[in-house]
Order: C-alpha cells, then structure tokens, then sequence
C-alpha cells in the first residue's frame, strides 16, 4: 500500500508574532466555552508525541472547580534528536506565553511555569525579559496571569508530565501512577493543563486565525502543520515546518541523501522505519489511516548505510538504561537486560534465539511499566531487531 | 507516589475473573480482589505505606485497557472487567519476577532471610526453574554496610521496592533512607552514601521490619550467644522485654499476638542460660525512678519555680526515641528523663546487685537481653553504658534471632510447659508488661504516681487508664490530682497533662507543638516504633495494623492477669530498695540506672 499524500511545506509557527498583545486581548474577550470548542474543531493534539486531544484536555480540566489550578509548558525537550523547542523558545516566545495565558482563562488557573530544560539554561535571561514584558501587558488590561520559568535539571524522565510534577515539587522526578490524571491531580496536587511548547504555540495560530485555517492542514486524525527535527545523514539538517500526513518516502525523497537505509521517526523511544517501508508509512497520529501511521514529537533521524542498526540500536538502549527513573523493575531491569542482551548475542555468547526472548521481554516492558518510557523502549528495540535482525548477530 | 484519596461510600458492580463483585467506589483493584479470596502477588506494596506501584508484581488486566494496571494503584470503576490470571498477566507477571532475580544476589542459602522472604516465596510459587537473563549482579560494584552494630544494608539484595523508604519517611519522618542515582545506578542510600551508622538514623529497624528481602536485616549475635552457653567458666543470664512473648510465638507455629511467657522462659532454659530474668522486673524499677524523677521536676518548677528545670519530661525507655532526639531536637536532651531504659538498668544491675546477690565474679557474667528492638543493640553498645565497670549488657537479641536460636536447639516449642522467671530480677508487675504497648510507660507511671502522692489508687475502673491506650499516632490525657498526701500539698489541684506518641513521625508533630509553646505538657511517652515495642523493629515480619492490634491486645490481656498491676507493689522492687539502692534517686541510682545524652549530627 501506497501512501498518496504529499510532502507540503507550512509557515505558521515561525511567523510574525508581533500581534500577540492582539492575539491575547481578542482571545480573552471570547468565552472559555468558545475558545475550546475552537480549539476541538482544530483537531488539534499534542506535539510531544503522545498526541492527546488539546481541546479535550483543557476542557477536562476546565470542568473541575478548584480555586487553584495550573498551566504548564513543558519544554524539557530531551528525546534524542529533538530540537524543535528550543527555537520556538528563542524565535516566537510570545506565541508560547499568549497560549499559556488564554489556557489559564480558559481553565482558570492564574499561574503558568514553564520547566525548561537543564541544557536549555542560555534561554533563560532572554526568556526572563519576555515574561516581565507579557507580565507587565498583562497586568495593563487588567489580566491577572503570571509565568515564571522552573529549571529542571537534566534528567529526561523529568519530561515525562507527572515526573516533571514531582520534580516541581522538589521531589525526585519520578512518575506517579495514573490514574490520577493531571487534569484533575497535577503539580501541587492541583488541576492542572500541561502542554508541549509546540502546542501552545500552535493554539496561538488557531486563535489568531481561527481553526479551520489549522484543520484544513494535514489529513484525517492528524491535522495541521508540525515541527520536524530532522538529523542524521542527511545534507539539510535543521528545523521543517511540514503538513501532518505526508508519507515517508516523500519526506526521504526531500530530506534523505539518496542512500537512506531507514529514518527513526520519533526519536530513541519512536520506531525505525527500513526503506522497504517507506512507502506505506505516513507520518502522522494513530488512525484508520491507510498503511503504517506513526506518531512523533518532531525527531527524524535518517541513516544511510554506512550505519550499524546495532551500534544505533546500543545507543539507544545506553540511553535508556541511564535515563530510566529506576523505580519501576520492567523499566529499569528491563532496559539493562536488552543491553546486555544484545551485546551477548553480538559477541556469540548467547545464541540468536535469545534475541527472542528480548522480543518477549519489550512485550512486557510495554505491557507493565510504570510510564510512556518504559512503555516505549519496545518501540525502538522491536522495529530494529526485527527488520535488522542480522546486523544484530553478524 | 499517589496520594491518599477521599474515601468514597457509592457502591459500584464490577467483575474479577468474571465473578460479579459489588464494591465501594474508589477502592483499589487490589483490596477488591482480597476481599472476595482473590490473591494477587505484591511486592512494593505494604499496609503501613503509601502506594508506590513500582515492582509491577500486581500487574492485571482490565478488559478494554491496552496495557495492564498496577492493582494496588489503581481504582475501580463501575463496569471494570478484571483478570488477575489471564495468560498475559501469568506471562508478564512471571517475566517481572524473573527480571527482579537477575539483578538480585539470590544466595539464598546463605541469607539471613532465607525462609522469610517474599521475592523467594514469589519465586518459589511461580516457580522460575530457568534463569535465561543475564546474571547483572557481577557487573555492580555492591556494598555491605556493617558499620552499624544494629542494622546491615545489602545493596546486592535490595529489589528497590523503597519500602524501606517510605517506612523511613512515612512512619518514622526520618529520611535517612533515600533514593539516589537514576536507570542502573538507583539504590538506596543514605546522604553522600555515609554508613548507615553515621548518619541520621534512629536505628529502629522498622526499615527491617518492611523489607521484603534480606537487603536490610539486624547485626545478629547469635553465634556470639552460642559461644558463651558453651562455655562453662561463663555465667550467662538473660532478659527478656515485655513485647517479645507476644511475638515470639509468631515465629514458632503460634498465631498473631498468642502470649507464650511460659514456653519462652522454659525454652530459654532448655537453650542453657544459667538464669533467665526478666526486664519487667526492670520496668517496674524504672517507673520508681521515673515517677519520682517527674514528681521532683514537677516540685522543683511549681514550688521552687526553678527556670532550671525542664518540663515537659519525656520518657527515655525507648532507645530509638532517644538517639532521634539526639539527632533532631538535640536542644531538647534535657527534657528526656535522665533513666536508663529497663533494658541497661537490667544490665548494670545484673553485673552488681545480682553479681554479688550469687556471689558471682561480674567479670564472668555474660549478660543477654531479648529485645523487640534493633535500636537496644545501639543503646548496648553506648560507652557510656558501663555502670557496672563492664559492659553492662552484652549481646542483644531480636525476638527473631531467639527464634532461630530456639529452631537450631531443635525445641519444639509448641509443646513446651510453662515455666517462672528467676529470682532475684524476675518478678515483675501488669504495669511492667504494658511497657511493650504505646501508652503503657504512661499508664503504668500513672498507676504509681497517682497513688504516692494521694495514697488512693487511679480514678479509672480496674486502674486501666483507657485514654492513653489506643492506636492513634498522638493521644493526650489529663489527670487532676485532688487532695493529695500533705507532703505532695503543692499538686492538689493540678491537672497533670500528659501525651503519647507512636512511630517517630508523631514524635516529630509532638516536639513541634512544645517547641512552638503550643502544648504545655507535663508528662510525654514516645515510643519510636508504630504500636510502641510490640511493633518493634525486632519483631516477627511480617508487622501491619491489624498484627500490632492482636499483639497490643495480648500485652493488655497478660496485665489484666496479673495479680500485682502497680510497679511499687512489686516485691522484688521493694526489696532491692531496701537492700542495695536504698531510694529512688539515690545516689547509687544515680551511678547505675541514670544516664546522659549527646548531641548528634542532623544529616
């Protein structure tokens, strides 16, 4: 099967945001009930990866009534050959700040925090300046929302949105269990609207031009434009803005340098897609689209084959070994065995039926663990071993 | 972690292995399936914690889910399908089970919780004959910590189920148990990875008392105490602490909360100590110098109004109580009753008073204590207790190590007869026995006060003084003394306010209402363990509420069976007034049974 649609060119994230004070004022004179119904027929959802409705989440924890509740921008952009974040944050800050302020009035939360990423740390005076800027607009129409920036620290479970609670609160950023969900049990215990930084700054094109400029992107479940990182051997590395929908092998006939051997879409914890697949692989959210649909949060890692799928594969797991938070056994045991797994097979001193069992045991892992990470190692170690299943061995 | 939920009343329908079970909303998977005898394997899981939901032992699975739930962690709601033994969950559960073994140091045979351990039990019952995973034990550099004479900590066999942690945060509000590091690298430990001897800790053993494997377990000295048995120029005596003979039977085929004194006492002979003594004995003595120590402070700040003096007075029996103040609140040392615990009065006693009662070298007397404590091993090895010109006490057992001790002698407890304590230390009264429960030192210092300074006994029915009984964390009481002897004329009037704490975390909100001036009391008991010594860190495993219930039960039963229940009325504490010490606060009291207190670091 053939994906048809087309790699398409968008320009929304990155222009003019010198309207935002337009933006914000305007926004907030509609009501709450508008702007998510706005937001829901945008079909917009979110950016990390994770792709959860935006309009649904804030309209859940719209419905809760709590005298206190929060807005939070993730920007602990951490998954390996992701960017993406990092410019929104330098070049549209205002966009991100303006979604945060009207998800505060739409839900009813008069504090935002953004938890920038420990790397991250050179934005932070810069950003500084922007909010006292926002926060100063703000107080002249009389909108009461504040912003400030919390600093995690390096840790990427911390992107993981109930860690990244903890880690707010001054606790060790594990994951809690869920439910809860944040909507009604966030940071401090509160309600609670965490979002991606692409994603406030996509809310920011919907209100400013209302959502069917942004439906009428994309294809079917997965609407709108997105940000794509894209690395690896390729001769344009950098930052797209790109219609959802698009089918890889388009997307390698633009980025690729004629010898892709296969593209890793979604970073450590996506899936590796092999050039026979390319064709019926299309970029975009789970749906009944036709052939393989795959999810992202921006990163497009293409290889071509001067690479080992192993060595990429060992590194993959490396990171996923010291980045597992260490309390959940699947995750943490889990990922040290597919390490050590595949390095034995490697080097003969386990057989290649063994590889099997490390098959089996990323069925666990996805089945049992605690959060998305340890759910999502068998992403990466399953399209692997199972398309490159030599270059595992020999 | 998740937080407590608001308990829910509406009854909801759902279904577990497809029995129709109606159950209150908000409860978790886990408790729902107990409650209709369906069993599901936990780990991290425990009664007295918050919910961690981090070993995935419990794992379910709930019609509609992609995934399988944590059933300790997750709630039910209405409708919600569950199978605890679907193929998946077996699979995936068994899987689990096999990843926590091949990063755990399963030598079994050679660990100290070899029988009593749930990752074995687990392992035994899902029966994981092949071990496929590669062994990750020999690539990390593990260490033992045996630095502490009370506690050792094998990282080799932690399951980082952080049960010790939250036992360490939760019931005690200590932290010196914390989680470090991250992916591979993530342990337990301490801050900068000190010695557990060197940091905060309260050595209370409650860590122990929650661990699920031999990562934490007592100093044992049970081959030291085998030792001086054989040997025959030694004379070795033993005491035993109010909780142990309502736990021992525990480990020995008996139920929760049976009380054995009899076969304990007969066993112990069997072993072949040459006395077997009890420190009851030593806790009616301690509520002599006790109350009397409270009486003169009390004198001192009403009749003298010395600004001297420190008051609240807080009881001083329970060894992990004291080191936490030393720890926390050392600007509170002097507000600690300056007595020894039952325990070290035993033991400066036995190389003294009863040395020369024997007529028996104290150089060759081996002195032994069984204890539901870990904390007692610490307190034993103090330097400062050597009252006797020895060390006072020698060896200390947990109520688990005599177990051992009494399964290696092949004695078959069960059927034991019942057999009395040894003179001249072996007499003792109800008030002594209720040391061993949260309230009792209160209590039993109530009995006695109350009657030396009216000359009538306690204003409550049968002298049980049900205020300060109970399992709440903190519980306060307040007793008017009226028309009290001429000599006591000053406390007519007086209401004496009195509180008691359990588990260190109450301690903690109880120091901090007198810190801040909010309590004036008079009188406080703590006790660093959650039910006081019948919850002990020493104790049979496993402990929760309904264990410490049935145990605090037994401890009330064997005082209401007592016929002497006030400790001045005890004859053998008459007696050794009469003949040795000569009074309360004497000076020769002051020599062996009172102590000081140091100042301790807070990390």
């Amino acid at each position: 099967m053939t994906i048809s649609y087309q790699l398409k060119r968008a320009d929304f994230i990155f222009k003019n945001q010198n309207d935002w004070e337009e933006v914000l004022s305007k926004s907030i004179s509609r009501t709450p009930q508008e702007l998510i119904n706005e937001l829901i027929s945008s079909e917009l959802k979110g950016r990390g990866g994770a792709g959860f409705p935006t309009g649904l989440k804030w309209k859940l924890t719209a419905e809760i009534s709590d005298s206190t509740k929060y807005v939070i921008c993730n920007a602990d952009e951490g998954e390996p050959g992701t960017f993406k974040d990092r410019e929104i944050l330098s070049m549209v800050p205002f966009k991100v700040l303006t979604g945060m302020a009207v998800c505060g009035y739409v839900i009813g939360a008069k504090e935002g925090y953004i938890y920038l990423r420990g790397e991250y740390f050179f934005l932070l005076p810069e950003l500084n300046k922007i909010i006292r800027e926002f926060e100063y607009y703000c107080k002249e129409i009389k909108f009461d929302f504040t912003i400030r920036i919390f600093m995690g620290s390096g840790a990427y479970i911390c992107g993981e949105e109930t860690a990244l609670f903890e880690s707010m609160e001054g606790k060790r950023g594990e994951p809690r269990n869920k439910p809860p969900y944040p909507s009604n049990y966030g940071y401090m215990g509160k309600p609670t609207v965490i979002n991606n930084v692409e994603t406030l700054a996509h809310t920011y094109t919907i209100f400013k031009y209302g959502a069917k400029r942004f439906y009428d992107l994309g294809v079917q479940y997965s609407r709108g434009s997105k940000l794509f990182s894209v690395s690896g051997d390729t001769p344009k590395p950098g930052i797209y803005e790109l219609e959802l929908g698009m089918s890889l092998a388009d997307f390698v006939e633009e980025f690729g340098d004629g010898d892709t051997k296969a593209v890793q879409v979604g970073g450590a914890s996506g899936f590796l897609v092999p050039r026979k697949r390319f064709n019926e692989t299309a970029i975009g959210f789970q749906g009944k689209l036709v052939g393989i649909s795959l999810p992202t949060g921006g990163s497009m890692m293409l290889f071509n084959s001067s690479r080992s799928m192993f060595n990429v594969l060992d590194n993959y797991l490396e990171f996923f070994r010291e980045e597992s938070c260490g309390q959940c056994t699947p995750c943490r045991v889990g990922c040290q065995q597919l390490l050590k797994g595949i390095k034995a097979v490697k080097r003969g001193e386990k057989n290649t039926k063994y590889l099997d069992k490390l098959l089996r045991l990323t069925e666990t892992m996805k089945l049992t663990a605690k959060c998305g990470l340890g759910q999502s190692v068998a992403n990466s170690f399953s399209s692997i071993v199972e398309n490159f299943r030599e270059e595992m061995i020999y | 972690m998740m937080k407590k939920r608001p308990v829910m009343t509406k009854k909801i329908k759902i279904s577990i292995n497809g029995m129709t079970v109606e159950v209150k909303e908000g409860i978790t998977i886990l408790d729902a399936a107990r409650s209709v005898g369906v069993i599901i394997p936990t780990l991290c899981y425990h009664k007295d914690l918050c919910i961690a939901g981090n070993c995935r032992v419990c794992v379910v699975e709930v019609a509609g889910q992609k995934r399988l739930a944590a059933a300790c962690a997750t709630p039910c709601e209405e409708e919600m399908e569950i199978f605890t033994n679907s193929l998946n969950v077996l699979h995936s559960r068994k899987e689990i089970i096999e990843l926590l073994l091949s990063e755990h140091n399963a030598d079994c045979t050679s660990c100290f919780k070899n029988g009593n351990c749930e990752l074995q039990k687990l392992a035994s019952d899902y029966k994981i004959l092949k071990q496929d995973f590669i062994r990750l034990v020999p690539f990390k550099k593990y260490s033992i910590d045996k630095y502490s004479p009370s506690i050792i900590k094998d990282d080799s066999k932690c399951i980082r189920c952080q049960r010790c942690v939250r036992t360490c945060s939760e019931l005690q509000g200590i932290n010196a148990l914390t989680v470090a590091y991250k992916g591979d690298q993530m342990k337990i430990t301490t801050f900068f990875e000190k010695p557990i001897n060197d940091v905060v800790c309260s050595t209370c053993g409650q860590c122990i008392n929650h661990c699920p494997t031999g990562a934490l377990v007592e100093r044992n000295y049970i081959e030291k105490v085998w030792d001086a048995i054989s040997d025959s120029t030694k004379h070795v005596i033993v005491q035993t602490a109010p909780a142990v003979r309502v736990g021992l039977g525990e480990e020995l085929g008996f139920g929760h909360g049976e009380r054995v004194t009899g076969k304990m006492v007969t066993a112990l002979k069997r072993l072949g100590f040459d006395a077997v003594m009890d420190t009851d004995f030593t806790a009616d003595l301690t509520i002599m110098e006790e109350g009397t120590e409270l009486l003169t402070r009390l004198k001192r700040a009403l009749v003298d109004h010395d600004p001297e003096v420190k008051l609240p007075m807080a009881t001083s029996c329970s060894p992990g109580w004291i080191k936490y103040m030393e720890h926390i609140f050392p600007e509170f040392l002097e507000h600690l009753s300056t007595c020894k615990s039952p325990q070290q009065m035993f033991g400066a006693l036995a190389k003294t008073y009863y040395a020369k009662a024997r007529n028996l070298n104290p150089e060759k007397i081996v002195s032994v204590s069984i204890m539901p404590c870990t904390a007692k091993k610490f307190e034993a090895s103090r330097p400062e207790m050597h009252a006797s010109g020895y060390r006072d006490v020698d060896y200390v057992l947990t109520t688990r190590e005599l177990a051992i001790m009494i399964k290696q002698a092949g004695i078959d407890f069960m059927k034991l007869e019942d057999s009395h304590f040894d003179r001249i230390m072996g007499e003792s009264t109800g008030a002594a026995v209720i040391f061993g429960a949260t309230g009792g030192v209160m209590e039993a210092a109530l009995r006695t006060v109350y009657e030396l300074v009216t000359g009538r006994e306690v204003p409550f029915k049968n002298l049980n003084i049900t205020p300060v009984r109970g399992i709440e964390g903190v519980r306060e009481a307040t007793v008017r003394i009226e028309n009290p002897l001429t000599e006591w004329a000053f406390l007519d009037g007086v209401e004496l306010k009195c509180a008691v704490a359990h588990g260190l975390v109450n301690a903690k909100k109880v120091m901090d209402s007198i810190k801040s001036g909010e309590s004036d009391y008079h009188f406080v008991e703590i006790m660093a363990c959650p039910g006081g010594c019948l919850g002990g860190g020493g104790q049979p495993i496993p402990t929760n509420p309904e264990i410490r219930r049935k145990r605090s039960e037994a401890i009330y039963a064997e005082d209401a069976g007592m016929p002497i229940r006030k400790s001045h009325q005890n004859p053998e504490i008459i007696k050794i007034y009469n003949d040795f010490l000569d009074h309360p606060l004497s000076e020769k009291s002051h020599h062996l049974l009172h102590t000081h207190y140091t100042e301790r670091e807070r990390f």
